[in-house]
């Protein structure tokens, strides 16, 4: 018994991890820029496609073909900024966040039914060698795809870190975030800061992805549910703090384990949904965020 | 003006009632249908999401609760009219249980806390009713056409009057003082969170009623399929492109987005998601305030003509 709970509680943080990398690209774009890119989701699917195919083409292993995949995303990042959301940076912020949602709806729309005329409906998944493998520890499962998932984000995330706190351009971000004006005042190129973020944000989306796809499987209508994981994910950790993201997806993907061990039926997701809902009820700066001013 | 306005809207009602009595193709009644039950839909949403300004995400629970009372209500052998009044009842109910949590919630995140809600109710309805909601025998053969047309014109002619009165009244005043400055309209005496709830009320109530007509016109569906969030997304999408806050904004949004779906799927098949995605961003992009603002726009225009340097204003408000 005890070893189910702990097991469970093992492939739950396993997978909260990938929450935690796919909110953390969501609330890099929020956090910098205030757009609300709800495609968000669409982008990670892109990227597990990039990984997939380059998988079954070229035969590169997902882990490999990781910058290639950045790459493909960087893209369609640039892309997307100097053709709509470059549009947007000087709205004010509450007209920023509604028409980036709004333009971001037509993006699910447009990337989803590209996918699925491209590469139709059907479930994706590869096969490696080293697919089944997995290691045991203390009696527990512990899959090497899912592991390296954790690891891997991890690198992100503190690598993400050490740029935003050591760089030049990691600090520019970061008194973007305090005061584009005052930022802009002192030569700070909000541009320019604003396009890097959001083209973070769409790689950290296809690193996700790839993930996503080493781990499961992908479909062109998995867009939606990553979006909502990531939005819940990012509320949970509190804005402006990506170790909390990261930890609030750990949270989520634990608690829904816990929920699909303990209750009948498939009510994990709206486990998940009610804590969301609490503790943006009762705790809106999230979790791990400081109370605003 | 004004007699030119009932007049026209009397004869527009006329036709519209006439049309299952000239035309018999069952296609056409169906898109009618589709219209109609669009149209309300809009209107219903943008009594929230338009007057209020509050942009709900979790509309689909409000259609989703009306379809499913009315559905088991109406299997269950109670008439037509009486379920669908119950069906927006259960939504009303809903919606008065979440609403004062969610109005702590501001701007973006009663968006999401709306969508989560609504997922809440998808995912537990389909658990809990994982079946069809298939039709007995007896109705199926029963079935005519004809009735549900006059419901859903009904429906929507209902739906758009509320939209009216309220526009004019001092309590769709109220929401609309609320949705452009909260602590202003307090400062005056208006309760912020009494017209977000009654905006809610409303708005929950008419649409369960489409749910419930939705129920009664459609054969046979997943119960879960009216709790899916694309209901909500097109709502917020139709509002959008035809203008909100204004009566006759959903209203174009609407038939705009039924005959435009309806001619790409018929013209490019498979890609019409994708250009109407694109299409709806243009909207966003370039006529922030839906189609109807482009009528004002071309009525500045010749304005600014006819009158050299005037309109400086309106001008930059657009900008």
């Amino acid at each position: 018994m005890i070893e189910a709970v702990a097991q469970n509680l093992v492939f739950g943080i396993l997978l909260g991890a990938l929450y935690g990398l796919a909110a953390v690209g969501i609330a890099m774009v929020f956090g910098v820029t205030k757009f609300l890119n709800v495609a968000h989701g669409e982008l990670l699917m892109f990227g597990g496609y990039a990984s997939f195919w380059l998988f079954k083409l070229f035969n590169l292993d997902p882990f490999l073909s990781l910058p290639l995949t950045i790459l493909f995303l960087l893209l369609i990042g640039v892309v997307l900024y100097k053709l709509l959301f470059v549009r947007m940076v000087k709205l004010p912020e509450e007209e920023k966040i509604k028409n980036t949602m709004l333009i971001g709806f037509g993006l699910t729309l447009i990337l989803q039914n590209i996918a699925l005329t491209l590469w139709t409906a059907d479930d994706r998944g590869i096969t490696t060698s080293y697919s089944g493998a997995a290691f045991t520890l203390l009696g527990l499962r512990f899959p090497y795809v899912r592991v390296a998932g954790l690891v891997i984000s991890l690198v992100c995330l503190f690598a993400l870190q050490q740029f935003l706190r050591k760089t030049y351009t990691g600090k520019a971000i970061r008194a973007t975030v305090v005061d584009w004006e005052a930022a802009s005042l002192v030569g700070i190129d909000v541009h320019k800061v604003y396009l890097l973020s959001f083209l973070l944000g769409t790689s950290l989306a296809g690193v996700a992805g790839t993930l996503v796809l080493a781990s499961f499987s992908i479909e062109p209508s998995m867009g939606m549910h990553w979006t909502l994981k990531s939005l819940i994910v990012m509320v949970l950790g509190g804005a402006g703090n990506f170790m909390g993201t990261f930890a609030g997806g750990i949270l989520l993907g634990a608690t829904e384990s816990a929920a699909a061990f303990f209750i009948p039926g498939n009510y994990r997701q709206v486990v998940g949904l009610m804590l969301f809902l609490l503790i943006l009820i009762f705790r809106p700066q999230g979790l791990f965020g400081a109370k605003e001013r | 003006m004004r007699y030119l306005q009932i007049i026209s809207i009397t004869l527009l009602l006329i036709i519209l009632a006439c049309v299952p009595v000239v035309i018999e193709k069952d296609s056409t009644i169906n898109l009618f249908i589709l219209i109609f039950l669009y149209i309300a839909l809009a209107s219903s949403w943008n009594i929230l999401g338009g007057f209020s300004g509050q942009t709900s995400l979790g509309h689909a629970a409000f259609f989703g609760l009306g379809a499913l009372a009315t559905r088991l209500l109406w299997i269950k052998g109670f008439p037509v009219l009486p379920s669908i009044l119950a069906g927006g009842l259960l939504a009303v109910i809903f919606a008065m249980l979440i609403g004062v949590p969610s109005f702590r919630l501001k701007g973006v995140y009663f968006a999401i806390g709306t969508l989560a809600l609504a997922q809440i109710l998808n995912v537990t309805v389909g658990n809990v009713f994982p079946t069809i909601a298939a039709l007995p025998v007896e109705e199926l053969v029963a079935y005519q056409l004809g009735p549900r047309y006059y419901l859903f014109l009904s429906l929507a002619v209902v739906v758009v009057a509320v939209a009216y009165l309220l526009v004019n009244s001092r309590l769709g005043l109220g929401m609309m003082a609320v949705r452009e400055e909260e602590d202003a309209a307090e400062s005056l005496g208006i309760s912020a969170l009494k017209h977000k709830l009654l905006a809610l009320g409303i708005s929950a109530f008419l649409t369960g009623l489409g749910g419930g007509a939705f129920a009664y016109y459609h054969v046979s569906y997943y119960f879960q399929f009216p709790f899916t969030p694309i209901w909500s997304l097109d709502m917020l999408t139709m509002v959008y492109i035809g203008g909100t806050g204004t009566v006759l904004g959903p209203i174009i949004g609407a038939v705009f987005f039924v005959v435009m779906k309806e001619f790409l799927v018929l013209n490019v098949g498979e890609y019409h998601l994708i250009i109407f995605g694109g299409l709806f961003i243009l909207v966003v992009l370039f006529l922030p305030g839906g189609i109807i603002s482009a009528w004002q726009l071309v009525r500045n225009a010749l304005r600014r003509q006819a009158k050299p340097g005037g309109n400086k204003p309106a001008l930059e408000k657009m900008g």
